[in-house]
């Protein structure tokens, strides 16, 4: 225990006395900054003071060395605890005050200006007060568990107090900022009136396309996007889901990797390929011009081809979610309306179509706040069609440049979003008919009856092969000169984007124009995805395995930033992190972290999914058995969550090789993402290009999910692999 | 191996507004098997997982050899537990499993190996080491559990219903190997079940729990000889519940009027003029003639269960339940008999 303390204190001065306090233009990663070190540009906190004035740094060091004095103190005494969560709380709250008080141009608050008068100005924190403040927040969480929470456990309390730290931090102190910006004159002052009147606009809430052949406002526009995208997508996931295990349709196996793809597809591609097939010199257009002289026209551009392309990418993720709730429901009570003499369409509207409401209900709602957080898709196809997350961005990319506005566009959005969160969270999370009894349910679920089959086939099969053909056009598309008016053979799209060439005197010439970004986008998903894998198997572990006060907002903190859409963390992680105490636009960490935090809750729950399964007693063993929560964390759940985190690392890295909703705002010259450079492309008519780019990202992503399940491995459990019975236990 | 004594003082454990464990004292004895019985619900795994750390008491003190231990986490604990579902670690093998504990405590691998394979080779399991527990058959499993438990030489070994996952053959086999190991160890053991014949066949001492709190304890003899309630007369054994009148009283004789039936017994304690006595069914003889001090009865039930006949009776003071081991000439269903009772299988319970 001392040994721990005394590394926390050596962590925090390092940070303080050695290493750079401030941000060093490169990075602490690139050793530019030891080369020319100086005491007034990459100084530690003591020099820096001294060397810039910047005398309000000096106070940190009480708080930072004061648990010197616990050092004579016994554990478990009020003077210990109170030590170290005094110490905690005092360098944390300063070190914060002193960031957001004074910054580049000094003081921020007129305030002060008048009260202490002139200061040197200051930049974004670095390295050292990253580990000075991580120290402090050690100092925190140590005096709780020496006070006894949650048994004394510093690993459990620790790791508590580091995950509300880094939610506050990139979760909700930038939306928190942005709610703030949305009060924001432009002279600079906060006030209520400038909300409203932005707020009351006829852009956002006018009715003009009910009465007239104006466009209506972009919340109208939003809603019925996302009613009909919802609508539609729950409706054939479900066929899909029946098709699949109602069916015995032989071509199953197809169907579900069909399903799967849409996932690991960047996300305009289907807009992308809807285009090259729809629009007005598309394949099937011509094709209709030639063969019935129908006039090609944008048809496309604006509600129907966003509703298009939402269907086809949100159907996977509902079909996942139903293909769960039609297998769930009980054969068994399924067999005993049978017995009870109902026909095979009775016992399907009667019994499993109610027992299948919920989960419909919720497949609804996901499809429906997908919808509104999609930017891609709305961005490529909506023509003059507006709706709140390609406004957002128009609002602060565009020549408007109205933070103010971006800001109020976001908070209507995110109350429509979390209004449905909250809806299926609170009201569905619970109404569910699915019982785990435990007992084995040996039964067999009914045949579909024959007009729900006939219905089912006749609507999956034709979307099957329009999506099949789809993923054929973007293999496909790549290699001809430009897909429906030029179909000859031809390399040189992927010869533009990804050529390599060789030169005597200089080496291997990366001369592709897409590699720069590419590299960058693998990196960032490779950076990413072991943090948000971690943060969300630990945060899972806490949640299912201790009990502590705050537990629920704790989980609902935490599954919070995956129902924001990325829009809204874009804007907001502008407005939060280009200014000190955190300035970190325009670098790459900023991508990381907003990959970080956006996943993680995919992580959690994959890894709430997986504790649940593990019976808790293996801990209790292990617990009994001398090791301690962090041992049993290392040697007993990790090893037995392997899939769990398989599933996680996956994941996180798909979203970060195909997101574009945050990132669009957050790249830059240095750090351009391949999704934001495809999207530069289109804007250029440059569709091979794109096509290309594209199908290298696929092929990419499928070669390195398999590697990340070579590496991570499966669990072994011996001859008779996955024994069910030992991570249930066999309960009675 | 270590003889600990376990102590409970006024230990009360509540979660949120449940009462699992309710105001209880109690000694567990250095080197001896205690059981604590119960019904499910009763508080008796929850009074387990307080010894063991696993929960922490709202209330009171537990003391493990004087040293109090209720604030010590589980980690701390010179205390072992086998799990009802054993809870091996599905991706470990057998010696793995075994070794864990010791690893945990950095002791240097040659001797937690050489300790692991001694410890299986006591409960019988060399050449497993290399198993995986998947590869084993139940009773198995459950021997790996005990060595993994006992391979730490704790000051207290625990069991949580260790059976309950065996069939009926292997149980009365297992609880022998348990009881012999337990013997030869001579380590404080604490076992957990709701199983009454189990409790008997192996404990030294049996604490009987109801409702959260403790109903009796004692020796298993002691308890089926004189429950003190009505809820552990009908848990340890079967028992009729009469109530009687007294009718005389000296000193701590006293006199009561059966259904006609001329009885004395003795107690401690004062008795009100209505009590509940139990009655064992095997101490109610049926005849066919009539003699003194007995009863007319009817047989209204009567049925075979291999060693002996079971018969239920109505006579003058309601239905009696009744063992017979006479399987030859054995009473007809409506037969007309007479009963006797044998004063010293009836006990006065105090509820």
């Amino acid at each position: 225990m001392r040994g721990l303390v005394i590394s926390w204190i050596l962590i925090g001065s390092l940070g303080y006395f050695v290493l750079p306090w401030y941000v060093t233009g490169d990075g602490f990663f690139s050793i530019e900054w030891l080369l020319y070190y100086s005491f007034e540009d990459y100084g530690s906190a003591v020099a820096a003071a001294f060397a810039n004035k910047q005398y309000w740094l000096l106070p940190i060091v009480i708080p930072l060395l004061l648990p010197l004095f616990a050092f004579n103190a016994k554990q478990n005494t009020q003077f210990y605890s109170n030590l170290f969560i005094y110490s905690g709380i005092l360098g944390f709250a300063y070190l914060f005050l002193q960031g957001f008080s004074i910054g580049i141009r000094g003081w921020n608050f007129e305030v002060f200006l008048s009260l202490f008068g002139e200061v040197e100005r200051q930049y974004g924190m670095g390295i050292g007060a990253v580990l000075t403040c991580s120290a402090f927040v050690f100092y925190i969480t140590h005096g709780l568990a020496a006070r006894g929470w949650l048994n004394g456990d510093n690993f459990i309390v620790g790791s508590i107090g580091s995950i509300i730290i880094l939610v506050s931090l990139f979760v909700f102190f930038p939306i928190f900022r942005m709610f703030s910006f949305a009060f924001k004159s432009s002279g600079g002052g906060y006030e209520l009136i400038n909300f409203s009147n932005k707020f009351m606009n006829k852009g956002i809430w006018g009715l003009d396309c009910v009465v007239s052949n104006y466009g209506c406002g972009v919340v109208w526009n939003t809603l019925t996007m996302g009613m009909l995208s919802a609508f539609s997508s729950t409706i054939l996931g479900l066929g899909f889901a029946l098709l699949i295990v109602r069916t015995n349709f032989k071509f199953k196996r197809a169907i579900r990797i069909l399903s799967v793809l849409p996932i690991i597809t960047p996300p305009f591609v289907i807009g992308l390929a809807i285009i090259i097939l729809f629009g007005r010199s598309g394949a099937v257009s011509s094709f209709l011009e030639w063969a019935f002289h129908i006039e090609p026209s944008r048809w496309i551009y604006g509600l129907p081809g966003i509703w298009f392309a939402q269907t086809l990418a949100f159907t996977p993720i509902s079909f996942l979610v139903l293909i769960g709730v039609v297998e769930s429901v009980s054969p068994s009570m399924e067999e005993a309306s049978q017995t009870l003499r109902a026909s095979k369409w009775q016992v399907f509207r009667t019994v499993s179509l109610p027992l299948m409401r919920p989960g419909i209900a919720n497949a609804f709602l996901l499809g429906f706040i997908e919808s509104l957080a999609d930017f891609g898709n709305p961005l490529v196809l909506g023509g003059d069609f507006d709706v709140l997350s390609t406004e957002i961005f128009f609002a602060v990319v565009g020549a408007q440049y109205d933070e103010t506005r971006a800001a109020v566009l976001a908070v209507i959005l995110l109350s429509l979003v979390l209004f449905s969160f909250l809806l299926q969270n609170q009201w569905l999370g619970k109404k569910s008919y699915i019982s785990i009894t435990g007992k084995g349910d040996s039964g067999i679920h009914p045949q579909l009856p024959n007009p729900v089959k006939i219905l089912t086939y006749s609507t999956i099969i034709p979307w099957s092969v329009l999506t099949f053909l789809i993923y054929v056009m973007i293999l496909f598309g790549g290699f001809v000169e430009m897909w429906g008016v030029d179909h000859n053979f031809t390399l040189k799209h992927y010869i533009e984007a990804f050529s390599v060439e060789y030169m005597s005197e200089r080496g291997l010439l990366w001369t592709g124009t897409a590699w720069n970004s590419f590299s960058v986008t693998f990196l960032v998903a490779v950076f990413s995805a072991p943090p948000t894998a971690a943060i969300g198997i630990l945060t899972a572990y806490l949640l299912t395995r201790h009990k502590f006060k705050g537990k629920n907002a704790f989980e609902f903190g935490t599954m919070l930033s995956f129902a924001i859409p990325g829009t809204i963390i874009g804007v907001s992680y502008v407005f939060a992190f280009n200014v000190p105490p955190i300035e970190m636009t325009s670098t790459g960490l900023i991508l990381v972290i907003s990959f970080v935090f956006r996943n993680m809750p995919v992580g959690v729950r994959a890894g709430i999914a997986a504790m649940n399964q593990l019976d808790p007693h293996l801990d209790e063993a292990s617990t009994t058995l001398n090791a301690s929560s962090f041992q049993t964390f290392k040697n007993i759940i990790l090893p037995l969550l392997k899939p769990a985190i398989v599933a996680a690392l996956i994941f996180s890295f798909v979203r970060a090789m195909t997101a574009i909703s945050a990132v669009i705002f957050l790249v830059s010259a240095n750090y351009d993402l391949a999704t934001s450079y495809i999207l530069g492309r289109l804007e250029n008519n440059d569709y091979g290009l794109a096509i290309v780019y594209a199908s290298v990202l696929i092929v990419t992503m499928l070669f390195t999910i398999l590697v990340i399940q070579l590496l991570v491995g499966k669990r072994k459990l011996g001859r008779r692999d996955q024994d069910d019975t030992f991570l249930h236990g066999n309960m009675g | 191996m270590k003889k600990s004594e376990v102590k409970f003082i006024d230990v009360t454990k509540k979660f949120k507004e449940t009462i699992a464990v309710d105001n209880i004292s109690c000694t567990f004895e250095p080197g001896t098997l205690t059981t604590i019985l119960g019904p499910s619900g009763c508080g008796k795994t929850t009074s387990l997982r307080l010894i063991a750390g696993l929960e922490r008491a709202t209330q009171g003190n537990i003391f493990i050899d004087n040293d109090d231990v209720t604030l010590l986490p589980a980690t701390d604990r010179d205390v072992s537990m086998v799990f009802q579902s054993y809870a091996l670690f599905p991706h470990m093998s057998v010696v793995e499993n075994v070794s864990y504990g010791l690893k945990m405590i950095n002791v240097p691998k040659e001797e937690y190996i050489q300790k692991s394979f001694e410890t299986l080779k006591l409960v019988g399991l060399e050449s497993y080491e290399k198993r995986m527990p998947s590869e084993l058959s139940g009773g198995q499993q459950q021997r790996v559990a005990v060595a993994r438990a006992i391979v730490l030489e704790p000051k207290v070994l625990l069991f949580d219903e260790p059976l309950s996952n065996l069939d009926a053959k292997l149980r009365r086999q297992v609880r022998e190997d348990i009881r012999e190991l337990q013997q030869e160890l001579g380590v404080t053991t604490i076992y957990v079940t709701h199983d009454q014949e189990e409790a008997l066949a192996i404990s030294d001492k049996v604490i009987v729990m109801n409702n959260a709190v403790i109903a009796q304890q004692g020796k298993p003899k002691d308890l089926y000889n004189n429950p003190k309630t009505s809820f552990v007369a009908n848990f340890i054994g079967d028992a009729n519940i009469v109530k009687t009148q007294i009718e005389t009283r000296n000193k701590n004789d006293y006199g009561i009027n059966f259904g006609g039936i001329q009885m004395k017994i003795s107690s401690n304690i004062d008795l009100k003029d209505s009590v509940s006595i139990a009655l064992r069914p095997e101490t109610i003889e049926i005849i066919k003639e009539k003699t003194n001090n007995c009863m007319a009865a009817k047989i209204i039930n009567a049925s075979y269960v291999g060693n002996c006949y079971q018969y239920v009776v109505s006579s003058s003071v309601g239905e009696l339940f009744i063992v017979s081991n006479e399987t030859v000439n054995h009473f007809k269903l409506n037969e007309e008999v007479f009963i006797t009772f044998d004063e010293s299988g009836i006990t006065i319970l105090e509820d």
